[in-house]
């Protein structure tokens, strides 16, 4: 008996049919388009203009104390320049560069990553409730595919996103390091690629057991922005007190942010680099497939 | 020829190792008809259905679909066979065509196939003119007809519906059975259903199952339901006062009498036929009959007698609870 009616029988038909299905929600809903494009403006508009970090340096006119003698012309031109290369060095030596908007709008690129992937464990959620998940089981299309799907969409969404914010911090002054060169946009989405198939693989094996969107949404709330800070991302994790620096050794996305850095604003050091690349590519790789592992020993009740 | 599309043999499911939703249940279902599991909500139709068609897996026993294992060859089953869930499972935000080519694509159908395929399916349900619509828009009934145009696009053997009517108003639910009916004349196709609508059962299976608490409480045709109550009630009343009850007990078919506020009410199977002979003998002894009423034993009547209760809406999980209340308000739209 023929059991297939000639239709394909490769182990991968249907991926590209569910993730489109994930991807057309986004971008044939203008409003949920304009807003996931809308949002890394705001945010580095509010994070990366707001904190000024740059400007605590500068800015402003203070009076010396009345010295006796009182200081000639040339001497306080010779402390301004000083106080001049003060804020450079603070922020070189601080940021690894001289301006604070790039850093910051870099470690944005990882914060998209965060937020756009929780939301593929939601999406898990809701598919269960409205009985899609149910239907796609009972259809020959592989389970890792149902599940591999979702975090494809969530990882294709976010590396959108990711170019869209490097477009905008070019335009709000991004400034580029000596070693950039077009190819390192690739690296960017390579690494891109590698964090958001780990988190997003992550958030499903954690939501894909809940029945009620509350779960996802508590989860996420309480893991994301400790995440967050806990990282390189806005700051760096060198003034932190020790034991956050050891939670940031472990946190994928300071590695993440990391690379991004390496390979837009700084002269890319090719060992950390490397090492970034390492860190992420084994959590990726682990995180992917236990999660894996777990949703569909999960679907295969 | 008489070949079972599906077979059970002690089906069991046991969720966290102590709640028995399916308790050994054993069945078959034939070539070309269309079986009916009847039953409160909880009682494990569902589960059994889910079972079928490989979303879940069974604790014990065993159970094969068109002869394949629905454990071991689980990707045969879900190939041959058409699947219409209580939920309406179709996108909002996708098209009609959209929605039923994401099904082609979950079977793996080329494209070209698909949308032929599609277009006939849409043609059958008469939602050819919303094709382009997203699904938002469509009403309960609209949306009933693209899950069913959904599951069988991959052309099944057997098709299993879930509460195929759950929440739609009396006239669509009509419309939905004339679907179905047509499906098994039509395309010769074999149909398992669930249902907790007793009048559904009567009007579309073939045979009914009726299940309770896990359990297959007695299988057969509606008619032999019924007829296993011991037939229809005849209540006649005659002008006279003498007692006629051993004269009617004579009559065939008849099996019992009783006498109610001077009316008899007679249990008597195949009454259509047996009432004109029981007017007959009570002529013959010169008795004229004022008043008479036939009435046939509807399915509820045989699940009382056979579960000692209404069909009743039990106490149920939250899920459950959820998906059926966002059935019935979207059924509603």
């Amino acid at each position: 008996m023929s059991s297939t009616n000639g239709n394909s029988k490769s182990k991968l038909h249907g991926l590209w049919a569910l993730t489109n299905r994930e991807l057309k929600k986004w971008y044939k809903a203008p409003v949920i388009f304009i807003l996931s494009i809308v949002q890394p403006i705001l945010w580095m508009g509010l994070l990366g203009k707001a904190m000024n970090i740059g400007a605590l340096f500068s800015g402003g006119t203070f009076t010396l104390p009345q010295l006796t003698p009182p200081l000639t012309p040339p001497q306080l031109q010779q402390l301004g320049s000083y106080f001049a290369g003060l804020q450079t060095n603070i922020l070189q030596g601080a940021f690894n560069t001289t301006d604070y908007f790039s850093f910051m709008a870099v470690g944005m690129i990882a914060f998209t990553a965060l937020f756009t992937t929780m939301f593929s464990g939601m999406s898990v959620v809701w598919d269960r409730r409205l009985g899609f998940l149910n239907k796609a089981l009972s259809t020959p299309v592989s389970r890792a595919v149902i599940i591999f799907s979702k975090v494809l969409s969530a990882t294709l969404r976010s590396m959108f996103q990711a170019g869209i914010i490097i477009v905008i911090a070019v335009a709000f002054g991004l400034q580029v390091g000596a070693t950039f060169t077009p190819l390192s946009i690739l690296g960017v989405f390579a690494i891109m690629f590698l964090i958001c198939v780990g988190l997003s693989s992550a958030f499903i094996a954690i939501t894909i057991r809940s029945t009620r969107i509350e779960t996802p949404m508590a989860v996420v709330s309480l893991i994301n922005l400790p995440l967050m800070f806990a990282s390189n991302a806005f700051f760096p994790t060198k003034f932190m007190p020790d034991w956050l620096q050891t939670i940031a050794r472990f946190n994928p996305l300071t590695y993440t942010t990391d690379a991004v850095r390496q390979l837009l604003i700084f002269n890319t050091d090719w060992t950390q680099l490397a090492m970034d690349f390492t860190y992420v590519g084994i959590f990726a790789v682990i995180v992917a497939t236990m999660g894996i592992v777990l949703s569909w020993r999960f679907l295969s009740r | 020829m008489s070949e079972d599309i599906i077979k059970t043999e002690g089906l069991t499911k046991v969720f966290n190792k102590h709640l028995v939703a399916v308790d050994h249940v054993n069945f078959e279902v034939e070539r070309g008809e269309i079986f009916g599991f009847l039953g409160p909500n909880g009682a494990g139709k569902t589960t059994t259905i889910n079972m079928l068609i490989t979303i879940l897996k069974p604790t014990e026993g065993k159970a094969s679909v068109l002869g394949f294992d629905i454990a071991e060859q689980d990707d045969n089953v879900r190939n041959v066979i058409g699947v219409v869930p209580q939920e309406y499972t179709a996108d909002e935000d996708l098209t009609g065509l959209e929605n039923v080519l994401l099904c082609a694509d979950l079977y793996g159908i080329p494209r070209n196939v698909a949308k032929e395929r599609a277009m006939d399916l849409l043609k059958l349900v008469e939602l050819t003119d919303f094709k382009d619509k997203k699904v938002q828009t469509f009403s309960g009934g609209m949306r009933r007809r693209l899950e069913l145009a959904c599951g069988l696009i991959n052309r099944p053997k057997v098709l299993f519906l879930d509460e195929p009517t759950l929440g739609l108003d009396v006239q669509t639910r009509t419309a939905t059975w004339d679907y179905i009916r047509k499906l098994k004349k039509e395309y010769g196709m074999t149909l398992f259903m669930t249902t907790h609508y007793l009048e559904e059962a009567d009007a579309l299976c073939d045979r009914v199952a009726i299940i309770d608490h896990g359990k297959i409480i007695v299988v057969g045709s509606p008619e032999e339901l019924k007829h296993s109550l011991g037939g229809d009630i005849i209540t006649i009343s005659i002008k006279e006062d003498t007692d006629v009850s051993e004269l009617i007990r004579s009559v065939e078919h008849v099996k019992d009498v009783k006498t109610e506020d001077g009316s008899y009410r007679i249990k008597a199977e195949y009454g259509e036929v047996t009432a004109p002979f029981i007017i007959e003998a009570l002529r013959k002894k010169g008795h004229t009959v004022t008043k008479l009423s036939l009435t046939e034993p509807t399915l509820n009547e045989v699940y009382l007698e056979y579960t000692g209760k209404s069909l009743r809406d039990a106490e149920e999980s939250r899920e459950a609870f959820f998906a059926q209340r966002m059935t019935m308000r979207r059924a509603r739209q």
